[in-house]
């Protein structure tokens, strides 16, 4: 699911940058190219009229929308200002077509007592809820379930392993 | 199920009354039985008394032909060994075997060492009818103290060698034994396709007759018994969804008794096991303690601050709801009344870290998981006058749980990254290290005494 979704999200990315420039064509060779900001290249169409006009491809907000884990600091729930662009263009993603759902799934490290991570973790999930409906995401698009520290992805008792399963995976349905 | 295969090995220094320490790792101390069930959990005491009590405790003598029934004496032996309060005398090491107070000759047993003397007989006095005897005698003072007799049919014969082990305990330590008692616990086994299958399983005290009762590709958590031993209350996350059952142990059959949107978790039955105190959170995440009724569904709210309350527990007198709460800033034990409306009053003063709660049997203590510096242990709490005691020594211990004697407290800690259990008395003296034969375990919970 998740590797077909990285094959997906970059398609996605083109269409939707396509789709909110009314009148322009989205050049699919370019995804990859990091244009300087300014250089919108503008040509006369072939009626001669209307000016097409480009733009690169903001690579920035699809390295936001395949980023589909957020991380947290130890006991907090804070979304890390590292992260701020990738609750934004989630968000805004899920303004843009209604019929998208995301469930928010929230995980801890094994620290401390497991009801109390199943809290931990639900809000987290909660506090990256409510960064995506600030960024224009419906509440009827966003589920959220915790985990606590029931599914980790590292199993090591170390710092590393801690810092990886304090978490909340984006998971589009 | 892998079978373990359990032999007797009593080192001599045992004997001799020196302390067991064995660090860590899994020793194979273990004893074999006449048809012994597979082995789920073993046994090793990590940090004992200075001078356990030295017992012999001989094989009872058995009329029936060629091998016993029961190996009762190898049981008894084994739980009074297990509590780290008694050295057994090995067979090997017995000079005589007497089967009837008669041939009981104190001065042999005083060259021995021993301070009390347990014998007795196995008869099958009709098909399927067993009769055992037993005597308990004071060595020094050279007299019987304790002798009883028991009928049972053959699959009940271990149940009766775990009585005669309690009413020894009983007798010379002063509380009551809880050798037939059952716990339930949680064990993770990791698949070698990287994918968990989680289980629910309640055994005897000592692991014996390990019986799945829940077995999930999800995670399960938070057992609870109801007080008659009968059914057990959890979380699970089967279907992608957390979700709360009560399983009623006999027929296997369970009821889902809260699905509601949000969280729906740590379950804890009250004193007459009619209802449930629960964790929801609701569509907008916010954790806290509810009570329901698993009858009629009626579902009271008792908190609604805007922090983490969860992990909700009962006084023995049903009047009081202990939780934590992280209202403060960190989770901390509060307590609130059981109906709704009243005010949640803090209890723990010391440390930032105080959680997971579970109530003593009489009421007075509440064992908690505290942590300070990356370092969770399991301490006690009392409940009038709000000190503390640290019982155990980390680095991530978690869910206590105390037996019904009040005197011994179950928990899950970790060795060497596996899961395992562990016991520590309530005065901290005895230690005891419970591993698996396979996977992790956690979340252990000490059923209530057998009804009669």
């Amino acid at each position: 699911m998740k590797i077909w979704l990285k094959v997906l999200l970059p398609v996605a990315a083109i269409a939707l940058a396509a789709c909110n420039k009314s009148g322009t064509v989205a050049d699919s060779g370019s995804s990859t190219v990091a244009n300087a900001p300014g250089s919108d290249a503008a040509t006369t169409g072939s009626s001669g009229s209307t000016p097409i006009t480009g733009s690169p491809l903001d690579s920035a907000t699809q390295r936001a929308l395949q980023t589909l884990v957020i991380y947290f600091d130890f006991d907090q729930a804070e979304i890390k200002p590292e992260f701020t662009a990738v609750v934004q263009a989630h968000g805004q993603r899920l303004a843009g077509n209604a019929s998208l759902q995301v469930r928010l799934e929230g995980h801890t490290d094994e620290r401390g007592s497991r009801e109390y991570n199943i809290g931990l973790g639900e809000r987290r999930a909660q506090s990256v809820r409510r960064a995506l409906m600030l960024n224009g995401a419906n509440a009827s698009q966003i589920t959220t379930v915790s985990y606590g520290e029931e599914r980790p992805v590292a199993t090591g008792s170390d710092e590393e392993s801690w810092r990886l399963n304090r978490r909340v995976e984006i998971v589009y349905r | 199920m892998r079978r373990a295969e359990r032999s007797v090995t009593f080192e001599s220094a045992s004997r001799r009354g020196g302390a067991l320490v064995r660090r860590g790792l899994l020793a194979l101390l273990a004893v074999a039985f006449a048809g012994a069930a597979s082995a789920q959990l073993n046994v090793v005491i990590t940090r004992g008394i200075a001078r356990p009590v030295p017992i012999a405790v001989v094989p009872l003598g058995w009329s029936g032909g060629a091998a016993p029934a029961y190996d009762i004496a190898g049981v008894v032996s084994a739980d009074l060994k297990s509590s780290g309060r008694f050295a057994p005398l090995a067979p090997a090491d017995m000079v005589s075997r007497p089967t009837q107070p008669a041939q009981v000759n104190f001065t042999d047993w005083r060259l021995l060492k021993v301070d009390y003397v347990v014998i007795g007989t196995l008869r099958e006095t009709q098909p399927d009818q067993f009769e055992t005897v037993f005597q308990l005698f004071d060595v020094l003072k050279g007299e019987q103290v304790l002798g009883y007799r028991f009928m049972s049919a053959r699959v009940d014969l271990r149940p009766t060698a775990h009585k005669v082990a309690d009413m020894i305990f009983q007798k010379l330590v002063g509380i009551p034994g809880v050798f037939s008692t059952q716990i339930a616990y949680v064990s993770e086994e990791k698949r070698p396709d990287g994918k968990s299958r989680f289980r629910l399983i309640v055994s005897d005290a000592d692991g014996e007759n390990a019986k799945i009762i829940a077995d999930s590709p999800q995670p399960l958590l938070s057992p609870s018994w109801s007080p008659d031993g009968r059914r057990l209350a959890y979380a699970s996350f089967e279907g992608d969804q957390e979700a709360v059952f009560v399983q009623t142990l006999r027929t296997g059959t369970r009821e889902r008794v809260s699905a509601r949107r949000g969280v729906n978790s740590s379950p804890s039955f009250s004193p007459d096991g009619r209802l449930l105190a629960l964790t929801l959170s609701g569509d907008q995440g916010n954790l806290d303690i509810f009570t329901l009724d698993v009858a009629t569904q009626v579902l009271r709210q008792l908190t609604t601050d805007a922090g983490i309350d969860t992990e909700a527990v009962w006084s023995p007198d049903s009047r009081t709801i202990y939780f934590n709460s992280d209202r403060s800033g960190g989770p901390q034990i509060y307590k609130v009344a059981a109906e709704p409306g009243g005010r949640a009053q803090r209890v723990t003063f010391e440390g930032v870290y105080n959680a997971r709660p579970r109530v003593s049997p009489d009421g007075k203590q509440i064992a908690i998981v505290y942590g300070a510096n990356n370092i969770y242990r399991i301490g006690i709490v009392d409940a009038a006058s709000g000190n503390l005691q640290i019982l155990t020594n980390g680095r991530l211990d978690e869910s206590p749980s105390f037996a019904p004697n009040g005197a011994q407290i179950i928990y899950a800690t970790k060795d060497n990254g596996r899961g395992v259990l562990a016991s520590v008395t309530t005065d901290g003296k005895i230690q005891q290290e419970i591993a698996s034969v396979a996977g992790d375990v956690r979340e252990p919970v000490w059923g209530p005494y057998p009804l009669p």
